[in-house]
């Protein structure tokens, strides 16, 4: 039974109100303005973001840290990268992201390591430098190999007034000029995972571009030299994605930063443009390239045959006839495969109903690759997105999707409760939740274990796993026939 | 073109195609500034020398690859274990996040936990107002019967007081004055998982025995017949919890297991989502008091919380996570001395069986050479289990093992000869753990998820026993204690051993003679 769009606005209306009363006023308030309704024609989806959770409500979101470690350094699979503090932020996010990436793992690579200062109470009482010095001197001695190092700060590290940025110039220096990178990372700055984001994009500013100089490339440029910004490689993302722009033409200089390394990342101000997948996370290294480098950078979306075929299209715009045509022959080249994906699995799931909750790029980013095989997505919202995500999601959500920004536990279980999707994709910690509710659920932060979903070979896993979600017999099981 | 709609392939095989392959290849040429191969391979091969054994071993800052987590993490543990009661921790909302994703992966089940969320200015002026917000929230929203308050590090090191901050939220109405709120500071920096779950458990004992935090009356112990059963931080909680009723109803004991999260996590999907489900009732901790006695399975996860316990004068039997016929022996019959119930002929029956499993297979498992790690008793249980099977554990380390725990080990090793090359490593870790198994091979590794590391860089195979399990589902489930634990035990690690055997037979005309049909 599909609801009209003004069936849909009314009882959002009154799902809405109905979570509200439950919550004492003052947090009801603050609650009401992160959920809404879209509206066609409106700039943004009426909802406010990037504002502090409300405590004692389980949201979803994380920390600085997270966004720093987890996100934006953790995959730079040559570099070490020191979880500085107590142990648990490195145990808990410990290889837990699938990064997928090539390389030696202990000897060239330690990307699926965890490194830590374990802080004892001694550190805390009398400050971390020293330990993280010596900590760096072992680095070198037991892993010679490494190409740098990052300090990940966890909270007690700038309550404790330690030095990190002195630790790291000082050890710098004595390991002739080697990159060591601070990262003011504390988890309790900033409002979710996003500050962390922008925290270490900005220390890629500071402490690799603006250190390494006019060191020249290591490579011959070409005019065809692109970075790819964004993707972090989750199943192997990044690399689906790779080979369609190397198939147009295109020359990848850099993935940053899934499967990719130091040497990357200071390649990066020779390309000749940068496409940017996760816009939340890496907008603002973007856009420092674009000021200090000329580097012009494009938003593109690798999820669903059509959004790729839109952006490898745009991406193409910015070359010549040569790479335009290319364009052409991969879009070509796929569509069969593409259509033979769609034939097979649209009838599976046409009309079926999609609600989606992620971190800050997908909650609009996946709903083309939805459209694509007939499915719906009704409902959608930001663990960590602000108010430019909201204004890009208005391109892809219909009237009367339901949004709900930064949503508690007890929110999305009464949202999915009521709008009894056929779908919900979100995390590890909603998973549970829906399927114990008997609703079909993919993780759609790791893929659930799968992927790639970027690019053409990813749509066909991606197509997939959305099948073997929703038509699994179990979902028949789920009440005892004698009932 | 890679993918065909009759057979989508996903990450195992897709990148394996000539196109990825070359693809990677170019990118390392070109754009990685990476090291040579031949250097790798020098690096590889000096790794697992002697040499760098030493300087591993000579590590004084640096951890890598710990087998240990954070106090938060136990507190989460142990307060799930009581009836409707949700967990709130004072402090950076990322680390719910982490300890709910934690659970969820190992258990394949939701985490319910909330934050007070402190940001920056909480680290200003103190996460009083996060407190006083958080309670109130979380009660209205989650309809707890009880929230049990713990802290990460940021809260610890600023120094906030959950007493006081309690009692000022009582007192600004965030939650009724009678409603139950027990607390334990858990900082991060301060032992490991095992600390914040004694911590936690200590505190919600404390809270109903000794008057609420100075709102009640203290309990005045009048005692009983009853005992109670603490488990402790244990991946194997559910199967574990569940054979440990069964094996004291079939004895008939009244018994009260403390901290009892063998429902909460292993939920049915029946259509509903169950947010708490079963676990200590708050009336049974409260009257948990006048027990005559109190067991605890993993005494190194327990030591404040028995020590109180004892100190109100019950009779306290601490184990370390006992496997094996022995262990299991000595468990029924401290039961049995405690509540004078006699073991009943059933449990003497499955102990007979699992004596005959044992010397059915002891062939197979007689002498091979084991490396174990994990938190401090499973070490203990684990290794006194293989030295009971005539096996050889070599190498066995907890990162979070104190210089007690060392002793007890080399004691355990001491009462054996097939102790007698083996050795304890406390306070090491998985990087260490490697250079042991380089230098000092093993057949066999057991530990967790993460092994599986040690088991692709040494070659050793991994047996997964242990906290947590990630890339494995469900055995959780089956218990490790009691004779029926000691029994999956035995199957895990042969099954191990079989698999291994056949895998190094099965190459035809070479090797294939010893592929043998009866083993």
């Amino acid at each position: 039974m599909s609801l009209t769009v003004q069936e849909a606005k009314a009882r959002n209306k009154e799902l809405i109100d109905e979570v509200l009363k439950v919550y004492p006023e003052k947090t009801a308030k603050r609650r009401a303005k992160h959920l809404g309704t879209f509206e066609e024609g409106k700039p943004d989806c009426g909802v406010k973001s990037n504002i502090k959770s409300v405590p004692g409500v389980m949201t979803i979101r994380g920390c600085a840290y997270a966004g720093s470690k987890g996100v934006v350094w953790g995959p730079i699979k040559d570099m070490i990268h020191i979880s500085h503090g107590p142990v648990g932020c490195g145990q808990y996010s410990w290889a837990a992201r699938r990064n997928y990436y090539i390389g030696t793992t202990g000897i060239d690579s330690f990307v699926t390591m965890q490194f830590t200062s374990d802080f004892q109470e001694k550190d805390i009482v009398f400050g971390g430098d020293k330990k993280l010095e010596k900590i760096m001197d072992e680095i070198q001695d037991l892993f010679p190999l490494n190409h740098g190092i990052t300090v990940q700060s966890e909270c007690p590290i700038g309550l404790i007034g330690d030095d990190i940025e002195a630790v790291s110039k000082k050890k710098s220096k004595e390991f002739g000029g080697k990159t060591i990178v601070p990262v003011r990372c504390e988890g309790f700055r900033g409002v979710s995972q996003s500050l962390g984001h922008h925290i270490a994009n900005d220390t890629i500013r500071d402490w690799v571009f603006d250190k390494m100089g006019d060191k020249p490339a290591t490579f011959a440029s070409s005019p065809y030299d692109v970075a790819i910004i964004g993707d972090y490689n989750i199943g192997g993302d990044a690399w689906s994605s790779r080979i369609l722009l190397e198939e147009m033409g295109l020359r990848v200089i850099a993935q940053w930063s899934g499967d990719g390394s130091l040497a990357e990342l200071e390649n990066t101000p020779k390309a000749k443009l940068n496409v940017l997948h996760c816009y939340r996370s890496m907008n603002y290294i973007s856009r420092h390239m674009e000021e200090k480098y000329g580097i012009p950078w494009v938003e593109y979306n690798f999820f669903g045959p059509s959004k790729i075929e839109a952006s490898l299209r745009e991406i193409a715009s910015h070359f010549d006839d040569k790479i335009k045509e290319g364009a052409e022959r991969v879009i070509a080249k796929y569509k069969p495969m593409m259509q033979a994906v769609v034939d097979k699995y649209k009838p599976r799931l046409a009309g079926k109903k999609v609600m989606l909750f992620v971190g800050g790029l997908r909650p609009r980013h996946v709903i083309g690759a939805y459209e694509d095989l007939g499915m719906d997505v009704v409902g959608t919202g930001y663990e960590f997105g602000h108010n430019d995500d909201y204004q890009r999601t208005t391109h892809y959500v219909k009237d009367g999707t339901l949004i709900y920004d930064d949503v508690t536990g007890y929110e999305f279980e009464k949202f999915v409760e009521k709008v009894q999707p056929d779908l919900v994709g979100s995390g590890i910690k909603e998973k549970y939740v829906f399927q114990k509710m008997g609703v079909p659920f993919r993780q759609m932060h790791s893929w659930d274990y799968s992927g790639p979903y970027h690019g053409y070979d990813g749509f066909a896993i991606f197509a997939r796993d959305m099948d073997m979600a929703i038509n699994n017999p179990v979902w028949g099981l789920t009440k005892a026939p004698w009932k | 073109m890679s993918q065909n709609t009759d057979n989508v392939i996903d990450h195992f095989n897709l990148f394996r195609g000539p196109e990825y392959v070359e693809m990677f290849e170019n990118k390392k040429k070109n754009f990685e500034n990476a090291e040579p191969a031949d250097k790798v391979e020098q690096i590889r091969e000096w790794t697992k020398t002697w040499e760098y054994r030493e300087k591993n071993f000579s590590r004084e800052a640096l951890t890598v690859n710990p087998a240990k987590a954070c106090q938060p993490l136990g507190a989460v543990f142990a307060a799930v274990g009581f009836e409707g009661t949700l967990p709130f921790v004072h402090g950076s909302q990322g680390c719910v996040a982490y300890y709910r994703s934690h659970f969820s992966r190992h258990f394949k089940e939701p985490s319910s936990c909330v934050s007070s969320s402190m940001t920056e200015d909480a680290a200003v002026f103190g996460g009083l107002n996060n407190m006083i917000d958080g309670l109130a929230n979380a009660y209205n929203l989650y309809k707890p019967k009880m929230i049990a308050v713990s802290t990460t590090c940021m809260a610890e090191v600023i120094g906030d007081d959950l007493n006081a901050f309690i009692k000022s939220s009582k007192e600004k109405g965030s939650v009724p004055a009678e409603f139950d709120v027990p607390f334990a500071h858990t900082p991060a920096f301060v032992g490991s998982h095992i600390t914040g779950y004694d911590n936690t458990l200590k505190g919600i004992l404390e809270h109903f025995w000794d008057g609420k935090a100075g709102t009640a009356p203290a309990e005045t112990r009048v005692p009983n017949a009853s005992i109670n059963f603490i488990g402790g931080f244990d991946g194997y909680t559910v199967g574990n919890t569940r054979e440990i009723k069964r094996i004291l109803s079939l004895m008939g004991v009244d018994y009260t297991i403390l901290a009892d999260n063998s429902d909460v996590w292993d939920t049915p999907t029946d259509g509903q989502f169950r947010m708490y489900d079963g676990g200590t009732t708050l009336e049974q901790a409260r009257l948990a008091l006048n027990a005559k006695a109190t067991i605890s399975m993993q005494e190194h996860c327990t030591e404040k919380t028995m020590k109180f316990i004892a100190a109100k004068g019950h009779a306290v039997a601490n184990f370390n996570h006992p496997v094996g016929v022995a262990a299991t022996d000595k468990f029924l019959m401290e039961v049995a001395r405690l509540t004078g119930k006699a073991i009943p002929a059933e449990l003497e029956k499955e102990r007979g069986r699992v004596v005959d499993a044992i010397a059915d297979s002891s062939a197979h498992i007689h002498g091979k050479k084991f490396a174990v790690y994990g938190d401090p008793d499973l070490c203990l249980g684990l290794a006194a289990f293989l030295l009971e099977l005539g096996a050889e554990p070599v190498h066995i380390l907890a990162t979070n093992g104190s210089k007690e725990w060392l002793a007890k080990v080399n004691a355990l090793l001491a009462s054996s000869p097939f102790g007698k090359n083996c050795h304890a490593y406390a306070g090491k870790d998985l990087w260490h753990m490697r250079s042991l198994l380089f230098t000092e091979p093993v057949d066999f590794l057991i530990g967790n998820t993460y092994g599986k590391y040690l088991e692709r860089d040494t070659g050793t195979p991994l047996i997964r026993i242990g906290f947590p399990i990630f890339d494995r589902h469900h055995h959780h489930r089956y218990p490790v204690w009691g004779y029926q634990g000691a029994m999956n035990v035995l199957v895990w690690i042969l099954d191990k051993i079989f698999e291994e055997m056949d895998k190094n037979t099965i190459v035809p005309a070479k090797t294939d003679y010893s592929y043998d049909i009866i083993r």
